[in-house]
């Protein structure tokens, strides 16, 4: 039964993406990009991982979609005509498609057992995350303990974007029009979206900080917590204009939120390092191991979750200043 | 005794909320313009809403999960007409008149 659904949902996967190559109007495009992730996101639900699902739903389906849109004010609706090349491209794809097709051949079997990948650490993961942390969800263990190196560079990646970001859009363009925004932006004149909202906002922010610190239990970490809490002030942000979202966090507070969460989580590696463990070896902050684990991870996931909130949420407010000056 | 009653009450309203579902689909692809159509879409925001969900809850019974799908049910209640309601509303901004002898969107592009 759940073959039958999960063949469903990849078959609907396929008829976005051709969609998404076929069709000429960017707005549907980011629509249709949206839609994608929301089906990514229920096939990897499908596959138990819950986390990963959970991710896809917010970032993929949530934010970048907003961040798309936001991009899309600035430039055209309409795909620039192609000129040529078509042909190329098309046996690149071809050539490539064939590939990856014959290389499943080799592919193990869907949850074999005997599949490479289940005989290598994550035997070991499963088997010593109760022993060594003391919390339920393996996923947590791995991402922030056991490959917390990995970890601890993808936050740097998320910084390095949003500072990325930051430079080619913070740049002012030499044009006089530079007063803010007025202040009847948003949509301060539509009342039911913005009762709504405000309802929901503060809910959205509650469900983001459950699943910050309950990623140990449940399904959820930082990064999908930092998505949940932009997504909630991104929603302030439409409903009562960007300049009023600036007013209750100002651009300071989220590069210092980005800043601040890269370096508590190298910190804490630091300090690792200080008590006479190794870096982020989490077993030496306190005197039981294992509560010394679960405090290491949980300020780490705090820092991670601090820096994709700010990052994210810089993003948009430099898009979205952009528009107010054009 | 009960329990096959809550059963057969839940799937009911299971297959009813899948009907909605499937009815609202059709709309949206074969009714005329925009506005007709958000009427169509809109009823998988709220009355499919409503009757998947009330069959769900009578499937998990007096459990976690019962309550858990009635945030869930309460947050699309919410949202679902709200955003048709910013949807038609966008629409009517930029232009587009529900007209009653418009029997086609000769824009494309707004109704996508």
């Amino acid at each position: 039964m759940i073959f039958v659904f999960a063949l469903f949902l990849l078959t609907l996967l396929v008829i976005t993406a051709l969609a998404i190559v076929h069709t000429e109007n960017l707005f549907v495009a980011v629509m249709l990009t949206s839609i994608f992730s929301l089906l990514m996101a229920a096939n990897f639900f499908i596959l138990d991982a819950a986390d990963v699902a959970l991710t896809e739903a917010a970032v993929g389906a949530g934010v970048t979609t907003v961040i798309f849109l936001s991009a899309l004010a600035l430039t055209g609706e309409r795909e620039k005509p192609r000129v040529g090349g078509r042909n190329i491209a098309l046996v690149t794809v071809g050539v490539l498609a064939l590939l990856i097709i014959y290389a499943t051949f080799d592919k193990p079997r869907l949850g074999d057992p005997n599949a490479p990948v289940h005989q290598h650490v994550a035997p070991w993961y499963l088997e010593k995350t109760p022993e060594y942390m003391g919390f339920p969800n393996v996923v947590t263990a791995v991402l922030s303990s056991f490959r917390g190196y990995d970890t601890l560079g993808e936050v740097f990646v998320v910084f390095a974007a949003c500072i990325g970001v930051l430079f080619i859009l913070g740049v002012r363009p030499p044009r006089e029009s530079l007063e803010p925004r007025d202040e009847s932006s948003g949509l301060r004149h539509h009342l039911i979206p913005q009762v709504v909202g405000r309802l929901l906002v503060p809910f959205i922010v509650l469900f983001g900080l459950y699943v910050q610190f309950h990623g140990e239990y449940g399904p959820g970490g930082g990064f999908q917590a930092g998505a949940i809490i932009a997504t909630g002030v991104i929603l302030y942000a439409l409903l009562e204009g960007e300049a009023e979202a600036l007013r209750a966090v100002p651009r300071s507070v989220l590069l210092g939120m980005v800043i601040g969460g890269a370096m508590l989580f190298g910190s804490v590696g630091v300090v690792c390092m200080l008590m006479g463990g190794a870096f982020l070896d989490y077993s030496v902050l306190a005197a039981d191991p294992v509560w010394g684990q679960q405090l290491g991870i949980l300020i780490i996931e705090a820092g991670v979750g601090m820096a994709v909130c700010g990052a994210l949420l810089s993003i948009f407010h430099a898009f979205a200043a952009r528009e107010s000056l054009s | 005794m009960i329990d096959i009653g809550l059963d057969i009450l839940s799937w009911i309203l299971l297959t009813l909320g899948g009907a909605c579902v499937l009815i609202g689909g059709i709309g949206g692809l074969r009714l005329p313009n925009f506005y007709t159509r958000i009427h169509a879409a809109s009823l998988t925001d709220t009355m499919a809403t409503l009757l998947i969900f009330a069959g769900m809850m009578l499937q998990a019974g007096l459990s976690l999960p019962t309550l858990k799908l009635l945030a869930i049910m309460l947050f699309l209640l919410l949202t679902g007409p709200t955003a048709t309601y910013a949807l038609a509303n966008a629409a009517l901004l930029s232009g587009l008149k529900p007209d009653a002898e418009t029997v086609t969107d000769n824009d494309k592009g707004h109704a996508g």
